[in-house]
């Protein structure tokens, strides 16, 4: 019972906080609501045992990125307040509103239509094979989640740990080329927050 | 009554299919990276569903670097608007038709 009050108030601030992302005509107020989706998904990762994970999501998603949305909103001018009542595609939210709910009832529906689904025997009716035997990676309740997290990622994907390492190298090089600043280029006249004294 | 991996799932559809519509809808390219946030968040809820129902640690392997890939996308992303905004005076991704042919 407690799990499904847990279930129920952390689905609520998920979906709270991303009706407020998608709502919000101010940006800071949108990354504001996007923190508390982030923590309602570290509740969920709480509650099925992914200690790891949740601190993980909110150290990085509450914490950097959504400092670093946070950052750019600053630094772009924080007046910037959206007009959302103004719509110059016409018929774009309802075709919008349209297509996620197809989107919706297409994900809802093989979830449900295709097979006896996971609860009953899950494992079989979605990999074709039982939980019991499957288990090359199998969760040992012994071990704490950030054993077995660094047990699979330091040995069978070693090699996709490798390649984010080089991707995360190749973000920041990026990052850095694209916002240069480059030669001879007056910074005055570039930069929108620079007063033009 | 008891929580079990269909509501992670069906949890997981609903934010998807919102970060989806907030997508389509907003113009604006921070809100629209915010989206693209929720809809990695969702998909990221029923990695860690699965591998709890199939009792297999991929699943959250998955998560780890679905977190990482988002962390990198953020940084090009937000730095392709600083540089887009300083020499648009509007945030908007309807002005953003440089490319067009």
């Amino acid at each position: 019972m407690v799990d499904v009050i847990v279930f129920g108030v952390s689905a609520a601030i998920i979906l709270g906080g991303a009706l407020g992302v998608i709502i919000n005509s101010h940006p800071v107020r949108a990354a504001l609501s996007l923190v508390a989706s982030f923590f309602g998904v570290a509740v969920l990762f709480v509650q099925q045992q992914a200690h790891f994970l949740a601190v993980v999501q909110v150290v990085v998603y509450a914490g950097a990125i959504v400092v670093l949305f946070l950052f750019v909103i600053m630094l772009l001018g924080v007046d910037s307040v959206d007009n959302i009542a103004d719509e110059p595609l016409a018929g774009q939210r309802v075709t919008a509103l349209l297509l996620g709910g197809m989107l919706l009832a297409l994900i809802l529906g093989g979830l449900f239509l295709s097979g006896p689904g996971l609860d009953t025997d899950g494992a079989l009716a979605l990999t074709g094979q039982s939980s019991q035997t499957a288990a090359v990676n199998q969760l040992d309740e012994s071990q704490s989640d950030i054993d077995l997290l660094a047990d699979d990622l330091f040995t069978r994907n070693l090699l996709s740990f490798e390649a984010t390492a080089l991707l995360l190298t190749i973000a920041t090089v990026g990052a850095v080329v694209l916002v240069r600043n480059r030669g001879g280029e007056d910074l005055a006249v570039d930069e929108p927050g620079s007063a033009k004294r | 009554m008891e929580v079990t991996a269909t509501w992670y799932l069906v949890l997981s559809a609903v934010l998807f299919s919102m970060g989806f519509v907030g997508l389509l809808v907003r113009r604006n390219p921070l809100i629209m990276f915010m989206c693209i946030e929720l809809m990695l968040n969702a998909v990221n809820i029923s990695f860690v569903a699965f591998s709890n129902a199939l009792d297999d640690i991929a699943g959250r392997t998955a998560v780890f670097f679905v977190l990482v890939v988002a962390a990198a996308e953020v940084v090009v992303g937000l730095s392709l608007v600083v540089a887009l905004m300083r020499r648009r005076p509007s945030l908007s991704v309807d002005d953003l038709t440089s490319l067009r042919g």
